[in-house]
């Protein structure tokens, strides 16, 4: 069965205001070498997208708050029905914070603590590797990362946290640099685990050359999709 | 209102009656310094030296990169605004910059700015410092373009000023370059953003000196990037089905300025119903036509395509309105539903009477010529070089980068904090940018002030392993009515065009920005370089081995004119400035190119402000590596004072590291081309120390002045 999938359909939505939904599309169908599609927000997303990425950017151009205007545009609908169906959904920076505002997954964005923006490069240590994003990856390996955003410090009440860390939804934790965020958490996912939130781009950290350091953990988080669907890189 | 009485009289024998009040608003805006360079004009041509791979005729510089690629790059200033509003006066200098590279039909890829301050240590500073990064960052991070670089410089000159230069790249295919041809019946079109009471009469606020602040606000435009980002969008679908005949943004003089000027180079007339624009709040036709708000573009199309471009807009939600038509009559028509309220003849409009300024040579300069005396001990050389290297003009600029989205885009290969940014491109060709320039020399000798910054500016790319391909500028001074002013302004210019003409290297694009001043006086010449270079493969810097060789090419002169090493610990610019000896930078430059084709070198760094112990602080702090260096070995004129070999910013000069298998195979290049150089001393330790007849006059550990390198600038901030 697993033959006749020659290629996934990757499904990377467009809001007004993405910044990273090309980046996004060069790293899938580039450099892991399958295929994507662009979904502009108006519409719903077809029911047979194997996997859907929200990039980064700023949609609505942040305005009231990161990622809440893009929460009630159609095509969130349609993610949030995916969300049910089990399709891993990937949101990214901005992304993470549209599923955050969309309440698919638990917790906020604070503004940085130095109430600026902040873009360098960090690792990040992978504390589950059994979402549909991290299985290329191994348990508490350590991934060169860049960081790109002005509001990226996680937070949650305590009592969620402690049920997220019972229920294994700490997907990413900062090796050291935390800028504050909670449990120095970098990225979360869902009860069910396909729904996965991450304030580092691993797009960026994909490719050799833009890389500094190493960029195959990074891909792997995108090759662990290809896994997830028994399709060889 | 700033038209003279010549220029009044001027119009009315063209125009044979009186101006209605919206001509007399047009002309305003479209005569001021800042749109219609009456000052400078005539004295441009000379620069603009194209060659064969530059392409003409449109609001940004075209160079062809092969593979049917072009990149396209303008620079802007934003100088008045800035210094009052400095978030939204950044902001809007980056909106500006962007819409000039649209224009062309290319997507803009990356932005540079040079940013210039007064003294770092008032709160006034401080404040407008950090409000103008936080503006860019918000500005350029929000509309995806990422910023790689550019360059901070502190000097009293610019007290409760700035100067923020921006310079943005793009990147197309050439056959979708937008063509600018219009005929008569097309429509126009203008796109984006509400016309509001913003701006008005912005471009003569930049026309004049800025000594008081009364009265100013409306002339401040208010940023938007949301909008412009979807602008952006729009018209790269609109260029890649080839909807757009003609586009202009609108900028300084708004609608006035970008008709006129359209209608200009198209050789058309166009019919304006201002009525039809989509305004922010009841305006006059005077208001409409000279607002600056920002994020609007002005686009001639065809009537056929009418259906498809509104579908575009419609899918993006960005409004538009039809504002009028194309014509065969060279006039700029501008009518509501009653009358017509201005008709002009659009040569009249875009070329005003240029005005012959007077210059002379400033009384300052005979007196700077002469050093300061000053009194120097080697046991205080620890302590200077301490100082010097974490001094906020040397010192890294993080704080700054580190605020701005350099990512974005998957391009930057090389990034920002080195001597270029490197961009990767779509046919796998590396892009390298730089930006310069030196304002202490500049003051000391406009000439040779600002052929230092085009010879530093080259030499930024040729370290990072490129080709010199175009140039652009901008020309920054005070008032060009006083004749001391407009002296300096020329010998700058003569430096440009002399570099520009020695070395082939085309003029892509440049902006001449004057009236300068506040209350405080005039800021110091301050001509600002940006150098474009291409390669196959970057060259990576950060490559020094333990045991690697120093090596310096290019010999060290009496030349402390205007150095950061005076500025900073005697606090004075008086002195020789540097020259620049085409034949030995040419000279250099070849051979560096070639050293790094062959891969002869780890790692390298031309000199410049600083100097030598600035350079080399520099490739021992990135690698994280010590030095062992012998002083008495450097190339230099004869009997120089050691600190004077270590801080003068002499020109032409590169250092580099080399592994020892590599080292006869360079000396025998050098050698074979004549090229003054020496081995200086070996990376081997953790500490880097300089030593003069066998003793240790200056010893520090590289980790130690690395911290505070990279911390100066974040400690003043807090």
């Amino acid at each position: 069965m697993v033959l006749f999938i020659l290629c996934m359909n990757v499904g990377i939505t467009v809001f007004p205001g993405s910044n990273c939904d090309r980046d996004i599309k060069r790293v899938v169908d580039q450099t892991l070498k399958t295929c994507s599609r662009f979904y502009w927000h108006k519409k719903n997303l077809p029911s047979n997208v194997d996997v859907v990425i929200i990039p980064g950017g700023f949609s609505y151009g942040d305005y009231l708050r990161p990622g809440i205007i893009a929460s009630h545009s159609p095509i969130i609908k349609s993610i949030k029905k995916l969300a049910k169906k089990k399709t891993p959904i990937l949101g990214i920076c901005n992304g993470f914070q549209i599923l955050l505002e969309s309440n698919l997954l638990p917790g906020t964005l604070l503004k940085n603590t130095t109430l600026s923006f902040v873009c360098k490069w960090t690792n990040i240590i992978v504390h589950n590797v059994n979402t549909p994003f991290t299985n290329q990856l191994k348990l508490y390996q350590k991934i060169p990362i860049s960081i790109a955003n002005g509001e990226g410090r996680y937070y949650v009440d305590s009592e969620t946290l402690t049920s997220m860390k019972k229920n294994d939804q700490i997907v990413f934790k900062y090796e050291n640099d935390s800028n504050n965020s909670i449990y120095n958490i970098a990225g979360v996912c869902n009860e069910d685990m396909n729904v996965v939130g991450m304030m580092p781009h691993p797009e960026r950290a994909a490719e050799y050359e833009i890389n500094p350091i190493d960029n195959k953990p990074s891909l792997s988080i995108f090759a662990s999709i290809l896994n997830q669907f028994n399709i060889e890189n | 209102m700033t038209l003279t009485k010549n220029e009044l009289s001027y119009i009315i024998n063209r125009i044979h009656r009186d101006m209605t009040s919206t001509e007399s608003h047009i002309l305003n805006a479209e005569w001021s310094e800042h749109c219609s360079y009456k000052s400078s004009k005539q004295h441009l041509k000379p620069l603009q030296t194209y060659n064969l791979t530059s392409i003409v005729g449109h609001d940004s510089g075209i160079i062809e990169v092969g593979d049917g690629y072009v990149i396209t790059a303008h620079i802007e200033s934003h100088n008045h605004p800035s210094s009052i509003e400095p978030f939204g006066g950044a902001s809007t200098g980056i909106g500006g910059v962007v819409r000039d590279i649209l224009s062309s039909g290319t997507r803009p890829i990356a932005l540079l700015d040079g940013l210039r301050f007064g003294n770092v240590e008032n709160a006034n500073t401080k404040w407008i410092f950090k409000n103008v990064v936080s503006g860019i960052s918000h500005y350029g991070n929000c509309i995806g373009v990422p910023t790689i670089g550019g360059e901070l410089e502190f000097d009293e000159c610019y007290n409760d000023y700035a100067l923020v230069d921006v310079m943005c790249i793009g990147l197309g295919k050439k056959k979708s370059l937008i063509k600018n041809r219009a005929k008569s019946g097309d429509l126009v079109i203008l796109l984006g953003n509400f016309t509001g009471m913003d701006g008005i009469g912005g471009s003569q606020f930049a026309s004049d000196s800025l000594r008081s602040q009364d009265d100013t606000t409306s002339a401040i435009q208010i940023p938007n990037p949301f909008i412009k980002k979807l602008i952006i969008e729009v018209i790269m679908e609109l260029v890649n089905h080839n909807y757009i005949k003609a586009m202009k943004d609108l900028g300084g003089g708004g609608l006035s300025c970008a008709i006129s000027e359209i209608a200009e180079s198209l050789s058309i007339g166009i019919t304006v119903d201002v009525d039809k624009i989509h305004t922010k709040q009841k305006m006059t036709p005077e208001e409409i036509m000279t607002s600056e708000s920002q994020e609007r573009m002005l686009l001639i199309i065809d009537k056929k395509k009418l259906q498809k471009i509104h579908q575009i807009c419609k899918k993006f939600d960005l409004l538009y309105s039809i504002i009028g038509h194309v014509t065969w009559e060279k006039k700029i028509i501008v009518a509501n539903k009653y009358h017509v309220v201005a008709n002009l003849p659009i040569d009249l409009v875009v070329h005003p009477p240029l005005i012959d300024r007077e210059s002379s040579i400033p009384r300052y300069i005979m007196k700077l010529k002469k050093e300061k005396k000053y009194s120097f001990s080697y046991s205080d050389l620890t302590k200077i070089f301490a100082k010097l290297i974490v001094s906020p003009n040397l010192a890294n600029k993080n704080w700054v980068y580190n605020q701005y989205d350099y990512e974005v885009g998957l391009r930057t290969v090389v990034k920002p904090g080195y001597d270029a940014a490197v961009l990767k491109l779509d046919n796998k060709k590396y892009l390298s940018v730089s930006m310069d320039g030196n304002p202490k020399h500049c003051y000391l000798d406009p000439y040779y002030g600002t052929l230092g910054c085009f010879d530093e500016a080259c030499r930024n790319i040729i370290c990072s392993g490129s080709k010199l391909i175009g140039m652009v500028n901008h020309l920054q001074f005070g008032n060009p009515e006083n004749k001391e002013i407009f002296w300096s302004f020329l010998k700058s210019l003569y430096g440009l065009i002399d570099y520009s003409k020695n070395f082939h290297i085309p003029c892509i694009g440049g902006k001449v920005s004057f009236y300068n001043e506040t209350a405080h006086g005039q800021i110091k010449p301050s001509p600002v370089i940006s150098m474009i270079g291409i390669s196959d493969h970057p060259f990576n810097t950060l490559q020094i081995q333990n045991n690697d060789n120093l090596v310096i090419i290019g010999e060290t002169k009496d030349e402390l004119g205007g150095s950061e090493y005076f500025y900073q610990i005697f606090d004075s610019y008086a002195g020789k400035c540097p020259q620049v000896d085409f034949k030995a930078s040419k000279l250099h430059m070849m051979v560096v190119t070639k050293l790094l084709k062959n891969s002869l070198v780890n790692s390298i760094t031309d000199c410049s402000k600083g100097g030598i112990a600035m350079a080399i602080s520099k490739l021992c702090m990135l690698n994280k590596i010590g030095c062992i260096v012998n002083v008495d070995q450097i190339p230099s004129t004869l009997k120089l004072q050691i600190d004077k070999i270590l801080f003068s910013e002499s020109h032409s000069r590169y250092i580099m590291a080399v592994p020892d298998n590599k080292l006869t195979k360079i000396i025998s290049i050098l050698r074979s081309n004549n090229v003054i150089f020496n081995l200086i001393g070996k990376f081997n330790t953790d500490k880097l120390i300089f030593k003069h007849s066998n003793n240790e006059i200056i010893k520090i550990n590289i980790h130690t002045l690395y911290k505070k390198w990279m911390s100066t600038i974040n400690e003043l901030m807090i």
